[in-house]
């Protein structure tokens, strides 16, 4: 890391920022640039009033991303373009700001600017630029005050008005300031990134990890302050989502929301855009990182449940060292607690590519079914010969220490008839696999019938032949 | 035009408290809570803090120059602790330093021994114990006892719902700035600026002409910043003033959601007689409300608890009867409804129990017993303009209730594995503090000479539009453009002895007396114009900026007119004061007049559950509002939308946690969920009455903040009679929030988990 600051342009103005690499772009905005229309709500990334566009050079243009500035630590900062809502607030309104005002979207106006961009992300990434593609980039904003009903009629009212081809979305920028949608200071801006003197945006090796820190800042941001941070993000060597032979690649550090549009994952497991949904809101997605999702063992990770039953194999590395493999199901070895040394890195997750005919399946119940962490999920997968399961892998989180591989009740079924009979006997298997603890997100009882349930949602979904009278009949 | 608000909001150049500019040497406090429910303070030693850099003060109990006492209705709360704690998160100490980091650093260096006593968190326990804290309310009509023999049908059983965090997206925040000759300007998010003046007042020893308490804007409040604005105002106050420099204090997420109070959570017993048709006989109730460590609000809120006991139905024989119980926990305040909400989920609780029992649509129940003209309701007064009937009426015809059940019908009968339901949710609610006093307003208008206008109320604007709706009232009464008038801050400078920004007033209150004050403007403008156009004044009026002459626009327009009226010599500042008219409450008796007007409407709302596992989506609300003649549709649907979802929030998702030791265990966004933008239905609509003009409030308009927010209880039946058409339920228990944990309880015949609540 630069001694003498990290370089990067705020809005229209190449800028150094003194503050600590390990502070959070919040601070960095409202304190030492005196930005205060960037709101702090609630320092975790679960109301999105801190949102800011975060923009990096890709290939002849820009990539932006809208993320959670709480959360995102200074170091990234360093060769980018950071855009808060002053630098998106022009003479005029924009169109953005006119549907707010006139559809009476904004109450009391906390959480607006945040509103405005996360909806200028919208239109800066967003592949389609249609009323339900702006709903989802901005589903990580809270507001307290509308209801919603008027924040939809005010994009409604954005997207009819935008006359406007999606485009590709290196130079979406160039078009959105000629089109007057954003202000002048977005065009020419790679160039100017390019001319910005900064140090190599090169890793400090010594430093702490840091993937995507959606949780790490939320949990340990006091101490990370003080911190020489490894932005894992500046690692990144391939594609997020790759096939060798008959293996799909996750490159450990993409981000959520890139796993989530890939068309190869949506093309070998059904509803995965929908099941990556549920993991997080946009702005967290943005960031987050499935290696990140894993290392932190979280017994009730999303991408870890979801991992576990595709069979999934990790890469793990030490700078200048040949890869280990480890089966994820054997990664996790208590609370907190996984096989991965001091010094090393996840690099890589294999998973194997599902054979024909094969099923999976995502299940997560939480208080709230959108940008909120689960109770208890589950994920299911197997694959279907002659009216039988094959080979079957089922998992869980929220009902062990561990995200749990339930090797029995997995066991169990290979061979089973797809029939309501194994659906209810793999629910009673999984649900005496587990051992869940009473906390804020519910009773160990009711985790425990909760995956009992799940299990045989799993079965409802993959196999839609299913009696489900009888089902019915046997919860009732 | 546009409201400024809404533009300035968009444009991220709406300061909020942490926002606004900090005098040099501003220095930040953070404020250290009790870690315990209750006990006895052993030791308190700040020196350790006290040693750390930065810091310039630990301030406790013994540093209070005046009283240690915030408490508004009852003083019976401690700004910082004193010998005893009462709840985990009450403040014991503030300590001052450069930074917000250094303070909080320090704080968690302060040695705090206490000595556990025993704590009570359940009402009804509190209740046994004798720890109430005031003496029981009952509000009664007819013969209850006699009524019971001539029922056909009674059901009886229990009514529990939750608390509910206010979730305000700006947490609780002031800023003190010293001035010179000993004055103190505060800053703080507030409803209440009097109230913050009076409290700092008395903690300081102070008069309160030494006080000057301003705001700007609230980023959100719904009760919330009502009385819990005060201590952090009038902490940030004390140090401002025992340091001569400028004190901050901002709280936190989650100290915030850890020491504040929120919706009062209830438990209640209730009893329900009907005769052979249907018609309701006689209802009783016992209310247990966790009124929290201190009074706060609690009495108030039970008082409207009462009011609202049979919602917008007519019962003649009532008796109810309320409990604030004192609990080891955070006060419970105000939040929009008042105690409103809870009233309403047990008396529909009651309709739902009467239904189910007897095999009935619970909407027939309703329908037959809704309100009428002139009935009374349960303390005497009578409902004119009723709209009950009316709104429930249009709800049924216009968005299609019988085509909306038999499709729910056939859904239900091809679907074994999700169920759909559907609830209608009458609503009456009656506006005014009922607090009579506080039923008062003052607004100060200057009209300078370039013809703009300076406007000054007690109204708080927080999102409500309060700002929009009263500078529309005085364009229309001074026949200007809105451009010409800047909506002031709340200033206790501008206005003395404010009411709070609370009960759904604000406009009826505030804009009466805007409206009056710019009558009398007026009027003068209007008699100075006569005598320069030589005509009698009763022929003038103002309108489109310029004087008209029985009805023709004459050359003098506004900029000439204020020109000439103020080289006249005529004032042109008008204060004005109105209180509401024929209000009238007799607590003792539980009889009199103590609204204005009620407010009615009729919301239909539809949810499926999916039986497999055990969840809950509200898949459409569709409302009849009775919204008088709306001053402001766009401010008014917003505001009923808002409120609505709120709603359905505090019905489903909303669910506070504590450990058995009454530390918050959701105290976080990640633990505490509201609705999110997925989880409100995409078909919500909001009609408005048509032809609902309201002579009892300025402009014929309807108050509209509270009201609709009592909607989101049919989300409860509605998810209710889903799961029913799976199973059916025992029609003596009803909880709230049907959260998926209790859904799953219910679908699985657990009673436990209909009843249990997470302190139990």
């Amino acid at each position: 890391m630069s001694e003498g600051g990290i370089r990067l342009i705020l809005n229209g103005e190449a800028v150094t920022a003194s503050m600590a690499p390990g502070g959070v772009v919040l601070d960095f905005l409202r304190r030492e640039r005196g930005l205060r229309g960037t709101k702090e709500g609630c320092r975790e990334g679960d109301c999105g009033a801190c949102t800011v566009l975060l923009g990096e050079r890709a290939g002849s243009g820009m990539r932006y991303r809208a993320v959670a500035s709480c959360l995102l630590p200074v170091a990234e900062l360093a060769g980018r373009h950071l855009v808060s809502i002053e630098g998106l607030d022009g003479e005029r309104l924009s169109a953005i700001q006119r549907a707010i005002v006139e559809e009476g979207a904004t109450q009391c106006g906390f959480c607006t600017p945040g509103l405005v961009v996360a909806l200028t992300g919208f239109l800066l990434t967003s592949p389609g630029l249609g009323e339900e593609d702006a709903m989802e980039a901005i589903d990580g904003n809270i507001c307290r005050c509308t209801g919603y009903a008027s924040i939809r009629r005010a994009v409604r009212r954005l997207v009819d008005g935008l006359e406007l081809e999606p485009g590709a979305l290196e130079t979406r920028h160039e078009a959105l300031a000629a089109a007057g949608l954003l202000p002048p200071l977005f065009a020419g801006i790679a160039a100017r990134l390019d001319a910005l003197e900064h140090a190599p945006a090169s890793a400090d090796a010594g430093g702490i990890p840091v993937a995507g820190g959606t949780d790490l800042f939320v949990v340990e941001a006091a101490r990370l302050r003080k911190e020489r941070l490894r932005l894992l993000s500046r690692e990144r060597r391939g594609e997020p989502v790759s096939e060798e032979g008959n293996l799909i690649v996750l490159d450990a550090a993409s981000t959520m929301e890139e796993l989530r549009q890939s068309p190869l994952l949506e093309a070998c497991f059904p509803s995965w855009r929908r099941f990556l949904g549920l993991h997080s809101s946009t702005l967290i997605r943005n960031r987050a990182t499935p290696a990140g999702n894993i290392a932190h063992a979280s017994p009730i990770g999303d991408m870890s449940v979801v991992l576990l039953a595709l069979d999934a194999r990790l890469q793990i590395g030490r700078d200048g060292e040949r890869a280990r493999t480890v089966a994820l199901d054997r990664f996790f070895l208590g609370y907190k607690e996984t096989d991965l040394a001091p010094g090393e890195l996840i690099t890589r997750i294999l998973v194997p590519r599902p054979a024909p005919a094969s099923r999976f399946n995502f299940e997560k119940v939480s208080r709230r079914q959108h940008l909120d962490i689960a109770s208890v999920n589950t994920a299911f997968s197997c694959t279907v010969e002659d009216g039988a399961i094959g080979t079957a892998r089922l998992s869980a989180g929220g009902v062990a220490p561990i995200p749990l591989y339930l090797a029995e009740s997995s066991a169990w079924l290979s061979g089973r008839p797809v029939s309501v009979a194994t659906a209810l006997g793999a629910a009673e298997r999984a649900a005496a696999e587990i051992t869940p603890i009473s906390d804020v997100r519910g009773s160990a009882d009711y985790k425990r019938r909760l995956l009992r349930r799940l299990v045989l949602a799993h079965f409802v979904t993959c196999f839609p032949g299913l009696p489900q009278e009888e089902i019915a009949h046997a919860i009732a | 035009m546009p409201s400024p608000d809404a533009v300035a909001h968009v444009r991220a150049r709406s300061p909020f408290v942490d926002d606004l500019p900090e005098p040099e040497g501003t220095l930040h406090g953070a404020v250290l809570p009790s870690p315990v429910a209750h006990g006895r303070i052993l030791r308190l030693d700040t020196a350790p803090a006290l040693a750390m850099p930065g810091v310039a003060a630990v301030l406790t109990a013994a540093d209070v120059p005046g009283e240690n006492q915030i408490g508004g209705i009852v003083q019976d709360e401690a700004l910082l602790a004193q010998g005893e704690v009462h709840h985990v998160g009450q403040p014991v100490a503030l300590v001052v330093a450069a930074t917000p980091r250094q303070a909080r650093a320090a704080r968690d260096l302060i040695a705090l021994e206490i000595e556990e006593l025993e704590a009570v968190f359940d009402p009804r326990r509190a209740a046994e114990r004798g720890k109430l804290i005031a003496p029981a309310r009952t509000i009664a009509c007819g013969d209850v006892d006699e009524a019971w023999a001539r029922c056909a049908t009674i059901v009886e059983g229990r009514a529990d719902s939750g608390a509910q965090e206010h979730l305000y997206l700006e947490t609780q925040a002031c800023l003190a700035v010293p001035e010179a000759r000993g004055r103190l300007h505060l800053f703080p998010a507030t409803q209440s600026p009097s109230g913050v003046q009076r409290i700092t007042a008395r903690v300081l020893g102070l008069q309160m002409h030494d006080i000057e308490v301003e705001v700007q804007r609230l980023g959100g409040a719904f009760g919330g910043k009502e009385d819990q604005a005060t201590p952090w105002a009038v902490m940030a106050a004390l140090a401002a003033h025992r340091l001569a420099r400028p004190v901050k204090i901002v709280l936190g997420r989650g100290e915030d959601m850890r020491m504040t109070g929120k919706r009062h959570p209830y438990s209640t017993d209730f009893r329900l007689g009907l005769d052979g048709e249907g018609r309701f006989l006689a209802f009783e109730a016992t209310y247990y409300q966790s009124s929290g460590a201190a009074a706060d609000l609690s009495t108030a809120i039970l008082q409207r608890t009462l009011f609202h006991a049979t919602n917008a139905y007519f019962v003649p024989n009532v008796r109810v009867t309320g409990f604030c119980c004192r609990t080891n926990l955070p006060p419970f305040t105000a939040f929009r409804g008042f105690g409103g909400p809870q009233a309403m989920f047990v008396m529909e609780s009651a309709i739902a129990a009467a239904a189910e029992r007897l095999g009935r649509p619970a909407r027939e129940l309703q329908e037959l017993n809704l309100l009428r003209e002139n009935d009374p309701l349960p303390y005497g007064m009578r409902v004119r303009r009723a709209n009950a009937r009316r709104s429930f009426a249009e709800a049924v015809e216009r968005f299609g209730l019988g085509r909306r059940l038999r499709e729910i019908e056939e859904h239900n009968a091809a679907s074994p594995l999700l169920k759909r339901g559907l609830a209608l949710m009458p609503v009456c609610f009656g506006i005014s503090f009922t607090n009579a006093s506080l039923n008062q307003a003052g607004a100060l208008v200057h009209i300078y000479t370039d013809g703009s206008v300076s406007l000054s109320t007690a109204a708080v604007e927080m999102g409500q539009g309060v700002a929009t709706k009263i500078r529309r009232i005085a364009a229309g009464a001074l026949g200007i453009s809105e451009r010409r008038i800047r909506v002031e801050s709340t200033s206790t400078s501008r206005v003395a002895n404010m009411s709070p920004t609370a009960a759904s007033t604000a406009t009826d209150l505030n804009g009466m007396a805007a409206l009056l004050a710019c009558r009398m403007l007026a009027s003068r403008l209007r008699t100075s114009a006569a005598e320069l156009l030589d005509v009698r004044a009763e022929d003038l009026e103002l309108r489109g900026e310029r004087v008209l002459l029985s009805g023709e626009v004459t050359d003098l327009g506004w900029n000439e007119l204020v020109a000439a009226t103020w080289k006249r010599r005529v004032d042109l500042t008008a204060h004005a004061f109105y209180s509401t008219p024929n209000l009238h409450f007799d607590p003792e008796e539980g009889r009199g007049r103590p609204f204005a007007y009620h407010v009615f409407g009729t919301a239909m709302v539809e949810a499926t559950v999916d039986l497999l596992r055990g969840t809950a989506t509200v898949d459409a609300v569709h409302v009849v509002h009775d919204a008088g003649r709306s001053l402001d549709p766009l401010v008014d649907r917003g505001q009923a939308e808002g409120g609505i979802v709120q709603g359905l929030g505090w019905m489903t998702m909303e669910d506070l946690v504590h450990a058995e030791d009454g530390r918050l265990l959701s105290d976080s966004l990640a633990t505490y969920k509201i609705p999110d933008l997925h989880f409100t239905p995409t078909a919500l609509e909001v009609v408005f009455l048509e032809d609902a003009a309201n002579p009892a409030a300025v402009l014929q308009t309807k108050a509209i903040g509270e009201p609709p927010f009592m909607y989101g209880i049919g989300a409860f039946f509605a998810i209710r009679n889903a799961i029913c058409a799976a199973r059916p339920l025992a029609v003596d228990r009803f909880v709230a929030p049907l959260t998926n944990e209790r859904i799953l309880g219910m679908l699985d015949g657990k009673r436990e988990e209909q009843g249990a609540r997470s302190e139990e």
